[in-house]
This record gives structure tokens, C-alpha cells and sequence, in this order.
């Protein structure tokens, strides 16, 4: 390949779908994406510099945040653009190759790996389901039905109050988390497939979004009115939860081997 | 429910959790540079969680541009 340039692989799509139409997107490092064939599948790859993307420099710009944004968006523009063309499977962020004979041996070698995966998301789209509750209001409400206010002087009174608080912020708890298992549940049986995905710590303590799901479901397209009918549903039945549909989305959370699926 | 707009926004943090965390992993002969992915995502999220504590514009409601799909 030409000194100094990298293959940046977006995604692996079906060569069968036809020619690959991207307009005038351009990819992380500001280049014309272009496919590369290997039989039935077609990679779409830009070439990059290995200064910029190379595995140091890409190990530096990694840790720089609006490197990061930038990088992330001008990836998932591509792989984006490509879905209304057919099946996707994206790759992970910052998969570089030396040349494009190598990737086409690695095309080859995964093969059936990536025809498996092309099926999977065919006809599917990725839908995010993010679940928040109230905590402050929660633990409130809990505080005061523990309470049996029987008298005392005001030290005993803010023991037993400091003591209900405690005992409710467990509860409260332990009540989400199980809603949250609850919700992921009732959600994966609507999808093809389900994950949960770390769930983001709120950065201040009691925040009223306090996040107990972040989870990401393959659904099939012609369930998506179902799909969504059911998050709402859900938030009807969970007073002091709050659900939060994303999407669409490539199907990157479905596009690897370690799925689970329903 | 929030539903999510026709014009897709998305949150940064949706966004990377996805394209750092998903994605076809490909290991083997090649240039791949971000084995330890967990360690960037878990600084990114303390990062992305600090700065939205400060200004609604970044973090869980930091839009990127909107965008269509068809």
C-alpha cells in the first residue's frame, strides 16, 4: 500500500446489495471512503495516515476527548450511511489495517463469521432503551411510609429518621434493580435480541436521572411500532421511571460474537 | 416516553458506548489499536459524567448534528 497510509475499516456489507453510494461523506481522516471486494462481501474502508491513526498516535488521540467525538461521528456517518443499501456489519472503532491484501485475508478467514452476522441484522435495526428514576423522590416516599412517628425527643426522632432514609435508599435500590431486570426482560421478548450495556453513574448523588437500564435491542423493523408501544407501555406501569427510546442504530451492539440472544 | 426525534439526535456517550463497546472485533495480523478499550471507556465516562454536571450541552444531552437516515 502507499507509505505512511493505513486501511480504516467502517463496516462489511453484502457484495450482492450492488454498488456502494456514499454521496459526498467523508470518513475519520477527511478521505473519499472506498469499498474493497473479497467474493460476497465488500468492505468499506478509507485510507488514513498511520501518523494520525497509526498505533501510537492512535493511542494518544484516543485519551483526547474531542479527537474522540470526531473520530466517533465521521465512523458512525459512514457506517450509517450505508444502511439504507442493506444488511451492515460495523466494526469497532479504530480497526486499522497495513494494506488491503491483508484485509482481504481477514474477510476470507472471517467469512462466515461476518455472512452469520449479515443475516442476523437483516431486516433489523438497533433500538437503545435507556431507564431513569427519580431517586430523591423515591427514597422519600419510602422514608416517610417507614416512619411510624411515636413520639421521643428531637435526637431520637432524627436517629429514627436518619435510619428510615438508610434502610429506603437500600430499598429503593434494590426495587429498581429489579424493575430494571424486569424491564430488559419484557423488552428482549419484543427484540430478536437484547444487551444491557454499562449503565453511566450519574455524576451527582440523588440526581433525580438516576439511569438503572441502559439497554440496546435488535428488533425486527416491522416490530418497531410494537417495539416502541411497549417502552410506553412500561413507563405507564412504573410510576417514578422514566424510559428513553434511542435510535436508529446501526447495529453495532449486535454485529460481534458475544451476543445474547432471546 | 422520549420518543426519539425524526431528525436522529444523538448523545455522545450513546454514541460511544456503542461504536467503543460494539462493533466486529478483529484480531490476528493486523494494526489494531485499542486492546484495552475498557480502560479509555472508563476514563471517557468519568469524563463525560463530571462535564455533564457542569453544562447540559455535553454528556447525556450533548446532541451531535442531527441527521437523517434516508
Amino acid at each position: 500500500m502507499t507509505d505512511g497510509l493505513g486501511i480504516w475499516l467502517y463496516a462489511v456489507t453484502s457484495t450482492e446489495d450492488g454498488p456502494v453510494v456514499l454521496g459526498d461523506i467523508t470518513g475519520v481522516a477527511g478521505e473519499a471512503p472506498r469499498t474493497v471486494a473479497a467474493d460476497a462481501l465488500t468492505a468499506v474502508v478509507g485510507s488514513v495516515p498511520l501518523e494520525v491513526f497509526g498505533d501510537l498516535p492512535l493511542h494518544r488521540n484516543l485519551e483526547d476527548l474531542d479527537w474522540l467525538a470526531a473520530t466517533a461521528r465521521a465512523h458512525d456517518a459512514v457506517v450509517s450511511a450505508l444502511v439504507p443499501r442493506g444488511p451492515v456489519v460495523p466494526l469497532r472503532l479504530a480497526t486499522v489495517f497495513l494494506d488491503d491484501d491483508r484485509l482481504v485475508g481477514m474477510l476470507d478467514d472471517r467469512r462466515e463469521d461476518f455472512r452469520s452476522a449479515l443475516v442476523l441484522v437483516t431486516g433489523r435495526t438497533e433500538w437503545g432503551v435507556k431507564v431513569y428514576c427519580d431517586r430523591a423522590t423515591l427514597t422519600d416516599a419510602v422514608t416517610e411510609a417507614n416512619i411510624a412517628n411515636t413520639g421521643g425527643g428531637k435526637g431520637t426522632a432524627y436517629l429514627r429518621r436518619r435510619r428510615a432514609q438508610l434502610s429506603a435508599q437500600e430499598s429503593v435500590e434494590r426495587d429498581a434493580a429489579a424493575r430494571a431486570g424486569e424491564i430488559h426482560q419484557r423488552l428482549v421478548g419484543r427484540a430478536a435480541a437484547g444487551r444491557c450495556q454499562p449503565v453511566t453513574e450519574p455524576a451527582l448523588n440523588g440526581r433525580r436521572d438516576w439511569m438503572v437500564l441502559n439497554g440496546t435491542y435488535l428488533v425486527d423493523d416491522v416490530r418497531t411500532d410494537d417495539f416502541a408501544a411497549t417502552v410506553e407501555e412500561l413507563e405507564k406501569d412504573l410510576p417514578g421511571m422514566r424510559l428513553e427510546l434511542t435510535g436508529p442504530w446501526p447495529p453495532y451492539s449486535f454485529a460481534g460474537v458475544d451476543r445474547e440472544s432471546s | 416516553m422520549t420518543r426519539p426525534d425524526s431528525e436522529r439526535r444523538v448523545a455522545l456517550i450513546d454514541l460511544l458506548d456503542r461504536v467503543l463497546a460494539g462493533g466486529v472485533v478483529i484480531s490476528g495480523d493486523i494494526k489494531l489499536s485499542i486492546a484495552d478499550v475498557d480502560l479509555v471507556q472508563i476514563s471517557l465516562r468519568a469524563l463525560i459524567s463530571s462535564i455533564s454536571a457542569l453544562g447540559p450541552e455535553f454528556g447525556s444531552e450533548g446532541a451531535l448534528e442531527p441527521r437523517l437516515y434516508d
